[in-house]
């Protein structure tokens, strides 16, 4: 480094350096205790001798969690919720940002409004779930009785994703819509082979907003599906096992049918619950600094 | 006279025209319309039919009549809210609101600015990067699984199993009360808050940094040279190069954060107090939980309270939002909407 430095410069960068270093391992440190701790025995847990490296190393929590039929259930239900959700989400909101990104569209400034006011205003808790029991009576009658697709169609609308969409699409050249319009390309074929790849960063984030959200849903799904429903997904699942097991309110929780710590085994389901973000995550990190630049909500 | 009736009508023909001509263009545009038909299916089915169920808050709602045909009976709800046998509950879980979000604006603020101008500090990209990517995975961590570890690491002893590690620690150092050795921290009203913000730091902290950040590597490096041949040592720089640099991302930001000044979220409490039973509800309550305790809850069935709560709710916080945009619009000509 050629120029040298003020001393207060130094000191900044010393200090930057290590402050950022404590917070990034502070970040990462609980993944790292509970994927141990989910190995760890039953003693040494209770003993809280578990910081780095699994303790008195046993396998029986992620046995437990292999064999319990309830497990698969919420996970399959969280992936088909996941897979289906986002697929949905997406389409809707990309054909939706698509037409709303056009200057020539009639109405665009009223119907922008109107996306943008469910961001000022929302209904709230009641009417909402009085308008999520009036979807499954709907969806019932007319033959789906999986409360599933209650999930993947009625929850996850997002403005704010649509938004970022719209205004990527916006960022794209006049001139090249009006070459394929020359070439004889129809609106459809101009979105899916000129607007989609030239946006490709904004929609991998957005579908990984998508994505995360449906994964890591849990209010709703839990208000909506009674406690015998077998379209129960993984959050919900860990939630009814943390309460059940370890932290009951008030009462005193039920005995652990394992030969392990509960907690080992409500670790164990959280790592199982991470696994699939952690694997995505590295592959779409990149695109973050392009999609939270919210910027220009306005018109 | 004459003159002026022909123009009218003149006036009428362009209008006429116009109104002739959009829908020319419509119709030249179906694609469009048609490309726009499910997005607008799903706002209207679950963020404008919802709406219409703020009515039940001024009904005397029951289940079987449905929101259309329950009696009405004008501002009773809203009457016992503000000021009858649900004021005292409602104005605290009001309070405990506008703490939590004050908390919020005074540490959880200026955390990520911090991070951001501590990451622009680190010129080597390989590990800034790898850095960065760990601050920000916990953003993406369920809020199940971030209150399930917060609660297993604070937990005291029970019947099957010994305290948690965090507990554990607060006991030997002497940290702790003694009567959350048995009720536990987590269940504490007095440490609440702190648990709130710190949980929200280590959740959103390095992920909202991101903003920031871009707005701080935005800035030329030739302004920072500039003020070093000034003299200025580096807090004078942050001072005079790099704040005005991020001060418009800086109102946006402030914008969004007071605008959602009402809206802290229910899930977050809900599973921090045990759905509403323990007793750090007494700090932790916030509008959107009271609602749900109320109407949704266990021992819940005040639909029709909760429904004038949510709408009491919604307009306070949309005048908030727009408010805190206008005054961002008048003080620097930035605005979000």
């Amino acid at each position: 480094m050629e120029k040298n430095l003020d001393i207060s410069e130094i000191i900044f960068k010393i200090f930057a350096y290590l402050f950022v270093t404590i917070f990034a391992l502070l970040c990462l440190y609980p993944f790292i205790f509970v994927l141990s701790a989910s190995f760890s025995g039953e003693r040494a847990l209770d003993l809280g001798q578990v910081f780095l490296f699994p303790v008195d190393f046993q396998t029986v929590a992620f046995g437990a969690i292999i064999a319990d039929d309830h497990f698969w259930i919420s996970y399959t239900n969280t992936l088909f919720i996941t897979l289906y959700g986002t697929l949905w989400s997406m389409i809707t909101s990309m054909l939706g940002a698509y037409a709303l990104s056009k200057k020539r569209l009639v109405f665009r400034r009223q119907l922008n409004f109107l996306l943008v006011f469910t961001m000022w205003f929302s209904a709230g808790m009641v009417p909402t779930y009085l308008n999520y029991l009036d979807t499954q009576n709907v969806l019932n009658a007319i033959a789906i009785t999986d409360n599933k697709w209650l999930i993947v169609l009625a929850m996850g609308t997002s403005a704010y994703n649509v938004i970022l969409l719209r205004n990527a699409f916006e960022g794209v050249p006049k001139e090249i819509e009006e070459a394929a319009t020359v070439d004889g390309a129809s609106e459809f074929q101009i979105f899916k082979n000129v607007y989609v790849p030239m946006s490709k960063a904004t929609i991998a984030t957005v579908a990984l907003f998508f994505g995360i959200s449906r994964w890591n849903g849990y209010f709703w799904a839990r208000q909506m599906l009674s406690e015998e429903s077998n379209a129960r997904p993984l959050q919900v699942y860990i939630r009814s096992i943390l309460e059940k097991y370890v932290d009951s309110s008030g009462s005193e929780p039920a005995p652990f049918p394992y030969e392990c710590s509960p907690y080992a085994f409500v670790y164990a389901m959280i790592v199982c619950a991470i696994i699939p973000i952690v694997i995505i995550y590295p592959f779409i990190q990149k695109y973050f600094a392009v999609g939270v630049n919210l910027g220009g909500v306005k018109e | 006279m004459e003159l002026e009736r022909v123009s009218e009508e003149e006036l009428e023909q362009i209008e006429k025209n116009h109104w002739w001509t959009q829908l020319k263009r419509m119709a030249k545009d179906w694609r469009l319309y048609v490309m726009f038909l499910p997005l607008a299916f799903v706002f209207f089915c679950w963020k404008y039919l919802p709406l219409s169920g703020l009515l039940i808050g001024f009904e005397n709602y029951n289940q079987a009549a449905g929101v259309a045909t329950s009696r009405l009976v004008g501002l009773e709800w809203f009457q016992r809210l503000i000021f009858g046998d649900m004021a005292a509950d409602f104005w605290s879980a009001f309070r405990n609101t506008f703490v939590i979000s004050f908390y919020g604006l005074i540490f959880g603020f200026p955390f990520p600015i911090i991070l951001a101008l501590l990451f622009s500090e680190i010129k080597n990209n390989y590990y800034r990067s790898v850095v960065q990517i760990f601050c920000y995975l916990p953003k993406f961590v369920s809020i199940v699984v971030i209150t399930t570890i917060t609660i297993c690491i604070l937990k005291p002893a029970t019947g099957n199993s010994g305290a948690g590690p965090l507990a554990a620690f607060f006991d030997t150092i002497g940290f702790i009360k003694e009567s959350d050795v048995e009720e536990g921290i987590a269940r504490d009203p007095e440490y609440f808050r702190a648990m709130y913000q710190i949980t929200g730091i280590w959740e959103t902290g390095g992920y909202s940094s991101i903003v920031y950040f871009a707005a701080i590597i935005g800035i030329s490096p030739t302004s920072y040279e500039a003020a070093r041949i000034d003299g200025a040592n580096k807090m004078a720089q942050i001072k005079y190069v790099t704040f005005p640099g991020i001060a418009s991302t800086l109102t946006i930001m402030l914008i969004l954060e007071i605008g959602h000044l009402l809206t802290v979220g229910y899930e977050k409490v809900l599973l921090l107090t045990g759905n509403g039973s323990a007793p750090n509800l007494a700090t932790g309550e916030v509008v959107t939980s009271f609602v749900y305790r109320i109407s949704l809850g266990s021992q819940g069935g005040l639909q029709s309270m909760g429904g004038a709560a949510d709408l009491l709710n919604a307009v306070i916080a949309m005048l908030l939002v727009l408010g805190s945009n206008q005054i961002a619009r008048r003080v620097s000509s930035t605005s979000l909407y």
